[in-house]
């Protein structure tokens, strides 16, 4: 079962520059929550707060707190590995491993990671190819290196690395947005079947994306969190007049 | 501007490019012509097997100086290897500013240092304690000499290898060194080992740093903690000396030098083709 985030008063730097200007949300359990709005508004920035991932980049910081499991990830003493070990993260390209063959890939996490004995490894893997839908189509190549799939399959086998680990929350960053149409309705598909064992956090530009993936919406502009809810009734009948145009393509 | 001239000028600057790259090899393919017709007449199998013969006999061979290059340049790649790529991946992926920026200009300087100040060195600390020439002292020597090369070409390996894989590491929960060590040293492999080789052909031919180091043998090493003998420093003597044949086997000694670089650098090319190179 997936965890619900409970994220209060998050705000993000870049050097001097606020990001994020205090975002109250809820990311609800075994449910998909779509982070949608026009570039540079945050939403990629936002769910790098969930997984303490913004404060790697240099001058990054982050002051909020992000609860999950009633946990403040960023009380003092709390150690970003653990936290990104519980909620996994895919990124906008797919971004296997180079140097490292299919099964490589899914099982770095595990390996290199040190949490399990090596003789699980092989199910392990498995199992985590079949939850991102690509165990039938690379079974006979695990061997291969993880580049030479294609996109759409490198998209799925860094899901599949993701969900190695056995994550609790998966954060999804416009993951489908360099790949074609086919590749992403995968992904969707996945998508939806992933939610009722996890929770699904993802950033998108393509609102029929979110349209079709989320049970909850967001739209950020400019570092605020202008409107969040039902995704059906954001769609329908926003609440904000911003929202509206944004959704209707006035801008963005 | 014309079509027949533009035409004419990228003709004619793709000539000049091509000519500009000839000209670079030139030399290289001139000198080991030269070593060819030289020294290749020396070269049979008593020169890689045979000790040199005593002064006034003709013959003999440089087994011991190629052996005692080997274990010195085995001595120098063990001090500059692990520092020196250690030391890179910590000035690529440090986000401290000031002490990378530090130990930047000092590997800079010290790539800058003529190499027989690394001698100076070497006797200073090794020889002088141990009061004798030893392996060690050359091996010291040569091995500081590595640490620069290997380091700044290991940094710009390094920060060639995309970011991207850097978050991917860190996303799956794994702390910075293990994907420093992980992922992001064999994404930068390749890349890499070729700095290594440039610096080991480059202290493969050192001659100045060995002179009050290893000081040179004429019988085989005894020992680490003894004066051994080395390819460059055989040169050196030989082609000082005023007999016709140690002159030829002078020839014969930078061929077979400058034959081992090439295939060491050949062997590690082969090694990492077809691997992932840092994009």
């Amino acid at each position: 079962m997936g965890d619900g985030i409970y994220v209060k008063g998050i705000r993000a730097w870049f050097g001097d520059s606020l990001i994020l200007k205090g975002i109250d949300l809820t990311v609800a359990p075994n449910a998909v929550t779509a982070i949608i709005g026009p570039s540079g508004c945050g939403k990629s920035t936002f769910i790098r707060c969930l997984n303490r991932m913004h404060e790697t980049v240099p001058g990054a910081r982050v002051s909020g707190q992000v609860l999950l499991n009633s946990e403040d990830l960023y009380a003092p003493g709390v150690d970003p590995v653990q936290v990104r070990r519980r909620i996994g993260m895919v990124f906008q390209k797919p971004n296997p491993f180079p140097t490292m063959s299919v099964f490589d890939n899914v099982a770095a996490g595990l390996r290199l990671g040190g949490v399990r004995g090596k003789a699980r490894l092989p199910e392990e893997v498995e199992r985590a190819l079949r939850h991102a839908a690509l165990w039938d189509e690379v079974k006979d190549d695990l061997d291969k290196s993880g580049v030479s799939l294609s996109g759409g399959q490198q998209q799925r086998l860094c899901i599949a690395r993701a969900l190695a680990v056995d994550p609790q929350i998966l954060l999804m960053d416009e993951p489908c947005s360099a790949l074609d149409p086919i590749a992403t309705a995968k992904i969707e598909e996945l998508i939806h079947d992933l939610k009722k064992e996890l929770t699904i956090a993802i950033v998108t530009h393509n609102m029929q994306q979110a349209a079709r993936v989320s049970e909850w919406t967001g739209f950020f502009l400019m570092g605020d969190l202008v409107e969040f809810g039902v995704t059906k009734e954001m769609f329908t009948t926003p609440g904000d007049k911003r929202t509206e145009d944004y959704i209707t393509g006035r801008f963005g | 501007m014309s079509s027949a001239t533009r035409r004419f000028t990228s003709t004619a600057m793709g000539a000049l490019t091509l000519a500009a790259a000839l000209l670079v090899i030139c030399p290289l393919l001139l000198i080991f012509g030269f070593l060819l017709y030289q020294g290749a007449s020396a070269v049979n199998v008593d020169f890689f097997l045979h000790l040199p013969k005593p002064v006034g006999e003709v013959g003999g061979g440089v087994a011991n100086a190629i052996v005692g290059s080997l274990i010195m340049i085995a001595l120098a790649v063990s001090l500059g290897l692990p520092v020196g790529i250690l030391g890179g991946v910590y000035l690529a992926e440090s986000r401290d500013r000031r002490l990378p920026w530090v130990l930047r200009f000092v590997a800079d300087v010290m790539n800058g240092i003529p190499s027989i100040v690394f001698g100076i060195f070497a006797y200073t600390v090794v020889v002088i304690p141990m009061r004798r020439f030893s392996a060690l002292a050359g091996g010291l020597a040569l091995g500081l000499i590595m640490v620069p090369i290997v380091l700044r070409t290991t940094e710009e390996m390094v920060r060639l290898v995309p970011n991207a894989l850097r978050e991917a590491g860190l996303g799956l929960g794994l702390p910075q060194w293990k994907v420093s060590l992980r992922i992001v040293i064999p994404a930068a492999r390749a890349g890499i080992i070729t700095g290594v080789m440039v610096a080991v052909a480059r202290i493969a031919g050192e001659t100045a740093p060995l002179l009050f180091t290893a000081l040179g043998n004429r019988f085989w090493q005894q020992g680490l903690d003894q004066p051994i003998a080395a390819l460059p420093l055989q040169i050196y003597s030989y082609a000082i000396a005023p007999y016709d044949d140690w002159h030829r086997q002078a020839w014969a000694g930078a061929l077979v030098l400058i034959t081992l670089v090439f295939l060491a650098s050949l062997a590690a090319r082969l090694a990492t083709r077809g691997r992932a190179v840092a994009r």
